[in-house]
């Protein structure tokens, strides 16, 4: 009897701890910032309802283009840069001709130990004029000592981009390996036997073997890369950099909310950038053909 | 793993001219299997080791780059002044000696370092220990139980994970300010308790978890809390394990939401007080340097602890499902 009762409710009680505390401080605030962002507010007590008035303004607002259009440019990068890079390492690495594979994984992994907020400080010493690691490699190979990369708007994008491929590439190649990993390599000898060449055999048996894990790194990636904050705020010294050059969506938010005090205005940003993320995720799985198998 | 780097030594002990046949050597090792249908015998091309070598050196390389900001942060952490601008890594001729700590203790004067570290350390570890118990708990029942209302709560959470947490800052500062908590390391802690990445880790590899095993539990008396604490937890240890270092890695590192709550230096973490307190503004690369290079110490140790189970805990969700 007492076996039967709690059978029954015993997995309610164990769900109940994660799902109160994710409806209060995970469902709520995402309802809640609906809400917010239709109204005008001035620090955490005050607001007043102005209907759709915070995305009209956002989407005249000059400041927001120049953050999206930084975020995009960055995302752009992410995927199309790093991914491939990701995706080339790790099938040198999977190649078993390589003496000492686990070696040369962690070291390629380790940037990834720093953290976002470390490597963000770190590369702002990096890419320091006169001492700066980049500038004194550069300088062997000619190139001016002086350079600001961080005080040079149209450097900025290029360093923030480098920063992430530095620390990135690692760790998505720990996904791809293992995707590697779990191709059958039987399917290669077979693709030999049918006389596929090397890119033939990329094309009909490494993409199709490791296309679920592509999806999931494309769609974190792009999800990610929406995301970016503490890179740019750190590495341009608190804040957008020279020329706004290193605006972000995120930024912008944080600036606005919490920096102005309008969380109203905040909301709608998030909003926003929710909207988008989910467009292009959705987009990237429905090219990925993930959403028909699971309906 | 182990199996595959003997399988390549003993591979180049050999030959590196037949392809085919290494195969066929892994796939004994690794399959334990009746052996592998016979393909029909195939001319394969040699792989010239001039090429071998190429691959080697490349990878080197590139390693070589990965590594040297790496090894510039630890000189440059550990050098004087005047060295930091005078040599890229270390002083002329390897001096070691001119390798100091002076860097370390004016980074100790410039800020409450010892008191800082322990509110991050706090702060991960209560943050962590809290998603553990949660997501576990949750992990398990949405993995070896038949309820209602499961699959609302599974579409629900899938669908949040695909927003962007920034979203939920506004809402989140208010919800903060009005339960007293703001500049207090328990405004850090309290929105962070759920983790619904650690819930879909925990309830993939307890799903794994053979039903008999339970069975057996219940038969033997053992409450159903009783299964989680003495069967599943137990087993489930590997992915404990990542979950940790994983979840420890993303709060070590949080800092917009610290940014927004904390305003009181004596509370600040470590990405804070390093980026408000020592800062760019006075130059003072090497304080800097020595102050990130510290605050990386404890997830290199966590890491170089766990290292196994994080790899796959990392590509658990990736590659299976």
């Amino acid at each position: 009897m007492w076996y039967r009762f709690q059978y029954r409710y015993a997995p309610y009680l164990f769900v109940a701890p994660f799902i109160i505390s994710f409806l209060i401080f995970g469902f709520y605030p995402i309802v809640r910032s609906i809400w917010l962002s239709f109204h005008l507010t001035a620090g955490p007590e005050t607001s007043v309802f102005v209907g759709l008035d915070n995305y009209t303004v956002l989407l005249a607002d000059t400041d927001f283009h120049k953050a999206v259009r930084n975020t995009v440019i960055f995302a752009f990068f992410s995927v199309f840069l790093q991914l491939p890079l990701s995706l080339g390492l790790a099938m040198l690495l999977n190649s078993r001709l390589i003496l000492g594979r686990a070696f040369f994984r962690l070291g390629f992994f380790s940037p990834h130990l720093l953290g976002m907020v470390f490597v963000a400080i770190l590369f702002a010493v990096v890419f320091a004029p006169r001492f700066g690691l980049l500038n004194v490699l550069l300088s062997h190979l000619g190139a001016p000592i002086e350079r600001d990369w961080l005080g040079t708007p149209e450097l900025v994008m290029p360093a923030l981009v480098l920063t992430a491929l530095w620390l990135y590439v690692g760790f998505n190649m720990v996904y791809f390996l293992a995707a590697l990993q779990a191709v059958d390599r039987d399917l290669y000898d077979a693709a030999k036997v049918d006389g596929a060449g090397p890119w033939g055999q990329f094309l009909h048996v490494t993409l199709p073997g490791i296309k679920h894990v592509t999806v999931f790194v494309v769609v974190l990636s792009t999800i990610g890369s929406f995301q970016l904050f503490e890179l740019p705020y750190l590495m341009l010294n608190n804040g957008p950099g020279p020329d706004q050059a290193g605006l972000t969506v995120v930024m912008y938010l944080y600036q606005n909310g919490f920096v102005t005090g309008d969380l109203g205005y905040a909301s709608a940003i998030g909003w926003v950038l929710v909207l988008g993320v989910m467009c292009l995720a959705i987009f990237q799985l429905v090219l990925g053909g993930t959403l028909r198998r699971n309906p | 793993m182990s199996t595959q780097d003997s399988t390549d030594s003993s591979r180049d002990a050999t030959s590196t001219d037949d392809v085919r046949g290494g195969t066929a050597q892994r796939m004994e090792i690794e399959t334990n299997g009746p052996p592998p249908p016979q393909l029909p015998r195939v001319k394969v091309r040699s792989v010239p080791r001039a090429r071998v070598l190429g691959l080697h050196v490349l990878l080197g390389v590139l390693l070589l780059l990965t590594l040297l900001p790496i090894a510039w942060l630890v000189t440059g952490a550990l050098k004087l002044q005047e060295d930091l601008f005078a040599y890229t890594f270390l002083p002329e001729g390897w001096r070691i000696d001119r390798l100091t700590f002076s860097n370390i203790f004016r980074l100790f004067e410039e800020i409450p370092f010892f008191r800082v570290a322990a509110n991050s350390m706090f702060v991960a570890g209560a943050t962590v220990l809290i998603q553990l118990f949660f997501s576990s708990l949750g992990g398990f029942a949405l993995a070896k139980y038949e309820f209602r209302g499961k699959r609302p709560i599974m579409i629900l959470m899938l669908m949040t994970m695909m927003i962007p947490a920034q979203v939920m800052l506004a809402p989140l500062y208010q919800m903060i300010h009005h339960m007293g908590l703001m500049d207090s390391l328990a405004g850090l802690i309290v929105p962070s308790v759920v983790s619904v990445f650690g819930m879909f880790l925990f309830r993939q590899s307890m799903m794994q978890i053979p039903d008999e095993l339970l069975q057996a539990g219940r038969i033997d008396g053992c409450s159903e809390l009783g299964l989680y604490w003495n069967i599943v937890m137990p087993v489930s240890r590997p992915m404990i394990g990542a979950f940790c270092l994983i979840a420890f890695m993303g709060n070590w590192n949080s800092f917009l939401w610290p940014q927004i709550v904390l305003h009181t230096s004596d509370r600040f973490t470590l990405p804070i007080a390093l980026t408000q307190q020592v800062g760019l503004y006075e130059q003072d690369y090497g304080v800097l340097l020595a102050g990130t290079l510290l605050s990386i110490v404890p997830v290199v140790i966590l890491f170089l602890l766990l290292q196994r189970e994080f790899i796959s805990g990392l590509t658990a969700g990736a590659v299976k499902g």
